[in-house]
């Protein structure tokens, strides 16, 4: 989404949908698991809005809608690609505003290779290294403005490229790869298309379906491009909806916990680019859009972190920031761990040893740790591997030889501390501390806050090296109550940011890069405008319009539609009345409407930039994506993705079958950790490619949170599903001789675990390129502790990585599956390296 | 309950919202004598409109769930079972351990002389239930460390 | 007072079993796995008094897969099998028109569990005496509406006057008829052997295929004639009576 618009977080937010025409649900299942939002979804086709669910398993959101497609898993960008061409081939686009908003009319330059002429590579492909370099997917011209092409006819604009690109993703194969019939994916084509223009909107949304996937980011790619073929970006009852799976996981990537990023999506300073502020900002500003105002950001992040020591003088301390070199995230974390390089670990509300691809690698890790401080509400799993994990049973790790010193700290519920979350639609809600915590139960605030006085206390007393981050850091804020429990409010104040005076900002156009400004995340900055927590607005919503404004604050700016400007035509009219949203008001001369404006409020719609424009200034009148340096929405996206421009259908790291669209398997560019325990079962056209023929993918039902230590723990929830099992179809129940209600067990080359059998019809086999192929479906909520257990579902998966957002492949993995129940203690490992002899894997001593 | 009066009558309602999923549903907490006596939906939020799922019906039963514990518990290396440990004792050997791990696996620069600045030997992964304002300071706090793999939820 | 459950409308989330549990202070029924597609509450007894009942209609081809969700509770019906047969008077007729046993007068004899056409009351765990939907009659007292239908989602859960409610599921039959087959009312019909429920509902099928009975008759229909012959609780009845007949008009 970052790539595509400018921005990483939904366009629209939840109750938009019920202005859609048409919505398409894929790689989601929007009733389970996020049932409330789901009741804008029911407004929409109670209102006769056309509802399709693209999912490989008939679900609870399937039975709501019109249309339900079940693709195999890990196919979407396939589906999608299908889509576009056939927006492409009927010349269904939305052209004014493709030609006016998008980078459709850009011409591309001459060393730019697609996938069409190198078999499933783009140009900048290095075999030796298994990586792009990206030079030749730069736009064509670098002085100023991109040349351009407005009838889209130049064979190298990217509306050109794209026809080409997407030529060979008709129905027909698409539909062979999903395993599906071609007319289903031409009826969601037609209903997008029939339902986008001037006068309808459609909307998609996803989830994980599509993230945890080799191929995740392009296949948001994909949505992307449709929607703006379509024409419906920062447009009512349009946009694309991320339905994130946690209270703020949102929120845990704005103000990152991510070893990419700083707050605010700035990245981390990098190793070998960064050698100080200068390098940083000019290699990270654009020219022109918001990120043309990077010094002010940074400037004031390192003003907020570091106070007084950051001045000019001292590059604003940017020199104690830590760099990054390579990838650093949890994944390569828990390699790091098993070869003993990372030796201290802090698992916060997090339960990786049931929760994480491939649990029982992340069990090896954590028992080879130094040291390791859980904070949970119970005893999760992860805090009692040691004792009770698979691998105790089977003898692999013994309890009395792991040497991991372990505290379990209680933590502090919702209710028990004052903070806001940021929920899927970019929008910070405060909650209010309802009762004091018990005992030693503490917020996190309270630990990090404490665990820092306490660092800092302890080098204020004794010697100690690469001091000056931690001694300058800014560390101070308000205690209250018999706990000093550290103000939440003041620390949001932080994030908003101050002046000079040290009088709260109103927002990020306020930033400066002199040191006068402090912001600790300058797309938060305006949440505290007027000294007042705009997060804790609570006007209710029946007293507001549609939009509801004035509940609670979004990013950025208390935006709800990003890219609004896009919902009026060039000349700023709407484009219709029945979807007018914000509109140019030539006598106020400024932009209004039902939402705050994604657009310089008085900056004109015939608005051209002069020349030696910078930043906002450099963005036109008639461009809508003012975070692009374009101004405009990426269908090509000449840079941010590592794994090509446009996305390319590639199967899944581990597939039943071979690609039909390139000899290029799986995505090349792939994040791979093979090592023992996360071996990979072996595709086609791998030898013995199908020793594990099944099609595995994991997912969550409504009555359960995640690995479960929010819903096991609680017994109205654990009673609605108490036990792990698999769902199957009748035709491989009766293939495998499965009985309903019985113990299956089912195995890949990293685990063995059981479940109970549900077999039901709402599973289907799928013919893949004319031959019958089975799913195995697994909720992976339980783990060995809590009111109801069950082996993890997670056991069986293995670490291999998207590339850009090093995200795990959960779905879409091989697997086999036999009647009974599992072995037991010794026999595990036993059986698990018969499984992998009779795969002709390597055998694990 | 013979008298069938709402428990939530005269209670002191407290704003929250839903810890569940992210689509953020507004919560009504009912406190009595500093005791939570029910969690419901919040009728003013314009997205949930009074509405929760069961997972935020649950909330109540989540916060005082009968397997919560509220001590600090200690498994020393190689031990076979926990022990008690205070608070303040613990929070004093963590910021020991973590100063220790720090000087133990600085990268002052790389091979080539790169600036590195950063201890390699801790990692941190948190959950995506926790607050903006926990975040921000775990991320202050860890970046001023020199910790560079923090992680969350959103990764996985 | 009543509830409209418009399975159109119901995705199956559960949250009205989990909210009424949460009010009611109900105990969890048991962790077993029982297969039947989503339902593992199985039925509506002492301790769930909302129970969503799944069934899964998928052909050989799957062409015309439904996934049929029901939320079902008491019926509050207008002639009450179980506050007839209750011998100690604490099944009662309340001011809203539903009906409730009062635990504290409850002695726990199951008469009201065979009198229930339905199969809706069961012993209650915690202190055994008979439970089943109150329509929340604490909440109802200060204004509040039931948990449950607060909580559902999709508004498949409504709750308000019974005359009003069933005018609104006629409207909603209509309007529902051409995208739904075999959409049907169920207890909207004061003529039928319950003298219509406090609760009706909106099916996609037959009763029977959600394990509701087709024609529901009150068990009752003489037993008050041999109970006054034994001249037990004359009193108590009549005044049931009177309530009753004030509910139907």
């Amino acid at each position: 989404m970052g790539t595509s618009f400018g921005r990483g977080g939904a366009t629209t937010f939840q109750q938009d949908l019920q202005n859609s025409d048409c919505i398409l649900i894929m790689g989601s299942n929007m009733a389970e698991n996020h049932p409330v939002g789901f009741q804008w979804v029911m407004e929409a086709r109670e209102r006769g809005a056309k509802i399709i669910h693209v999912d490989p398993r008939f679900t609870r959101t399937s039975a709501m809608v019109n249309l339900h497609v079940p693709i195999r898993p890990g196919t979407d960008t396939a589906f999608l690609g299908a889509i576009i061409h056939y927006i492409l081939e009927h010349d269904r686009a939305f052209k004014e505003y493709v030609v006016n908003y998008t980078n459709a009319p850009v011409i591309l330059r001459e060393d730019f290779k697609d996938t069409e002429e190198l078999d499933g590579f783009f140009s900048g492909w290095h075999e030796d290294q298994n990586r792009y370099t990206f030079e030749s997917w730069q736009y064509g011209s670098m002085d100023g403005a991109p040349h351009m092409d407005k009838t889209l006819q130049d064979p190298r604009c990217v509306y050109q490229v794209l026809k080409r690109h997407y030529a060979r993703y008709t129905p027909e194969t698409a539909a062979q790869i999903c395993g599906i019939d071609a007319q289903q994916i031409i009826e969601v084509a037609e209903a997008l298309c029939a339902n986008s223009g001037r006068e309808r909107t459609s909307a998609i949304s996803y989830s994980v379906g599509w993230t945890q996937h080799t191929a995740g980011a392009q296949t948001i790619r994909g949505a992307a491009i449709i929607q703006l073929l379509l024409g419906n970006i920062g447009r009512p009852g349009g946009g694309i909806l991320a339905l994130r799976g946690h209270a703020s996981i949102q929120g845990s990537t704005d103000i990152p916990t991510l070893f990419n990023l700083l707050p605010g999506y700035i990245p981390m300073p990098h190793a070998l680019a960064h050698d100080n502020l200068k390098d940083f900002i000019e290699s990270g500003s654009a020219m022109a859009g918001a990120w043309g105002n990077l010094d002010r950001y940074v400037v004031s992040l390192l003003k907020a972190w570091f106070g007084e020591h950051a001045t000019e003088k001292s590059d604003f301390c940017f020199d104690l920031l830590p760099r990054i070199n390579g990838d650093h995230s949890t994944y390569r974390s828990i390699m790091d761990m098993l070869d003993g390089k990372v030796k201290g670990f802090f698992c916060i509300g997090e339960n990786p040893a049931v929760g994480s691809g491939n649990s029982g690698l992340h069990r090896r890790a954590l028992a080879n740790l130094e040291w390791l401080v859980v904070r949970d509400f119970n005893e999760i799993e992860s805090a009692s591997f040691w004792y009770d994990a698979p691998e105790i049973e089977s003898g692999e790790l013994r309890t009395e030889s792991i040497k991991t010193e372990i505290f379990w700290m209680p933590a502090a519920g919702h209710t028990e501390k004052d903070g806001s979350f940021t929920n899927t639609q970019r929008l910070l809600q405060w909650r209010d501390k309802a009762v004091e915590p018990q005992d030693e139960a503490r917020s996190e605030l309270w630990f990090y806050y404490h665990l820092g006085k306490r660092i800092k206390e302890k080098i204020a007393q004794q010697a100690e090296p690469h001091a000056d981050p931690i001694r300058f850091l800014t560390w101070e804020y308000p205690e209250t109550g018999e706990t000093r429990e550290p103000s939440a409010a003041a620390v949001l104040r932080e994030i908003n940011g101050w002046d000079a005076q040290g009088k709260a900002l109103s927002g990020f156009g306020e930033l400066k890069a002199d040191g006068s400004t402090a912001c600790g995340c300058w797309i938060y900055c305006g949440c505290y405008k007027d000294e007042q927590n705009q997060t804790a607005r609570r006007k209710p919503g029946s007293e507001q319009n549609w939009v509801a404004p004035e509940w609670a604050w979004a990013w950025p700016a208390n935006r709800r539609i990003l890219y609004n400007r896009a919902s009026a035509d060039p000349q700023g009219k709407p484009w219709s009345e029945r979807k007018k949203y914000v509109w140019w008001d030539e006598q106020k001369s400024e932009w209004i409407g039902f939402d705050t404006p994604d657009f310089a409020k008085n900056k004109r719609p015939d608005y051209i930039p002069p020349n030696g424009a910078k930043a906002d200034d450099a963005i036109a009148g008639g461009q809508p994506f003012i975070m692009q340096a374009d101004g405009l929405g990426w269908i090509f996206a000449p840079t941010g993705l590592v794994d090509g421009p446009l996305p390319v259908y590639y199967e899944p790291h581990e597939s039943p079958v071979r690609n039909l669209l390139y000899s290029q398997q799986a995505n090349p560019c792939r994040r791979q950790f093979p090592r023992p325990f996360n071996e990979s079962n072996p595709s086609p056209s791998e030898l013995h490619g199908d020793a594990f023929p099944f099609v595995l993918h994991t997912y969550r039902l409504t009555e359960h949170h995640t690995a479960g230590a929010m819903s096991r723990s609680v017994p109205h929830l654990s009673e609605l599903q108490p036990e792990f099992f698999c769902e199957v179809s009748p035709e491989l129940a009766q293939l495998r001789g499965l009985i309903h209600g019985d113990w299956a067990t089912i195995f890949t080359s990293r685990a063995v675990i059981e479940a109970r059998v549900m077999v039901t019809g709402r599973v289907k086999p799928m013919i893949l390129q004319g031959k019958e192929f089975h799913s195995v479906g697994l909720p992976y909520h339980w783990g060995s502790r809590g009111l109801v257990t069950g082996d993890s579902a997670n056991d069986l998966l293995q670490i291999t990585l998207e590339p850009n957002a090093h995200i795990n492949e959960t779905k879409g993995l091989t697997c086999d599956i036999m009647p009974g129940r599992r072995p037991r203690g010794e026999a595990v490992p036993a059986f698990l390296n018969d499984v992998r002899k009779r795969a002709h894997m390597d055998v694990v001593t | 309950m013979a008298d069938w009066k709402a428990r939530t009558e005269g209670a002191k309602v407290v704003k929250s919202i839903c810890p569940y999923c992210a689509v953020g549903c507004g919560q009504s907490v009912y406190v009595k004598d500093e005791k939570i006596v029910q969690i419901e939906g919040d009728p003013d939020s314009p997205i949930s409109r009074g509405r929760l799922c069961p997972k935020g019906a649950a909330s109540l039963s989540l916060v005082t769930n009968p397997l919560r514990e509220y001590k600090v518990k200690y498994r020393r290396p190689f031990g076979t079972r926990w022990e008690e440990l205070p608070l303040e004792r613990a929070m004093e050997m963590i910021a020991d351990r973590v100063l220790e791990t720090r000087r133990d696996t600085w990268e002052s620069t790389d091979g080539d002389g790169h600036t590195l600045n950063r201890c390699y030997g801790i990692a941190h992964l948190g959950g995506a239930t926790l607050d903006n304002e926990e975040n921000y300071l775990m991320k202050k706090l860890y970046t001023a460390l020199g910790v560079v793999q923090v992680e969350n939820q959103a990764r996985i | 007072m009543g509830f409209f459950t418009d399975t159109t409308l119901c995705i199956g989330c559960k949250a009205c079993e989990v909210a009424c549990k949460e009010w009611n202070k109900l105990p969890s029924d048991g962790y077993e796995f029982t297969g039947e597609s989503y339902d593992n509450t199985k039925e509506l007894n002492g301790n769930s008094w909302r129970h969503v009942a799944f069934i899964e209609q998928l052909g050989q081809e799957r062409d015309t897969s439904r996934w049929l969700m029901e939320s079902d509770v008491c019926k509050h019906c207008t002639h009450a099998g179980c506050l007839d047969v209750c011998p100690t008077g604490a099944i009662i007729r309340t001011e809203f028109g539903t009906v409730v046993i009062q635990d504290d007068i409850c002695n726990g004899c199951g008469y009201c569990v065979v009198a229930c056409p339905f199969g809706v009351i069961g012993e209650k765990q915690e202190d055994h005496t008979m439970g089943k939907c109150t329509l929340c009659y604490d909440r109802l007292k200060v204004g509040e509406q039931p948990a449950c239908a607060k909580a559902c989602p999709t508004e498949s859960i409504q709750f308000g006057v019974v005359d009003e409610l069933r005018e609104r599921a006629e409207k909603r039959l209509a309007n529902v008829q051409a995208r739904f087959a075999g959409a049907q009312l169920y207890l909207n019909d004061p003529n039928d052997g319950v003298g219509g429920g406090g609760s009706l509902f909106l099916l996609l099928d037959k009763p029977e295929v959600y394990g509701l009975p087709p024609n529901p008759i009150v068990p009752t229909k003489d037993l008050p004639l041999r109970w006054r012959t034994a001249g037990i609780a004359a009193a108590l009845l009549f005044g049931a009576v009177v309530l009753c007949a004030a509910v139907r008009e």
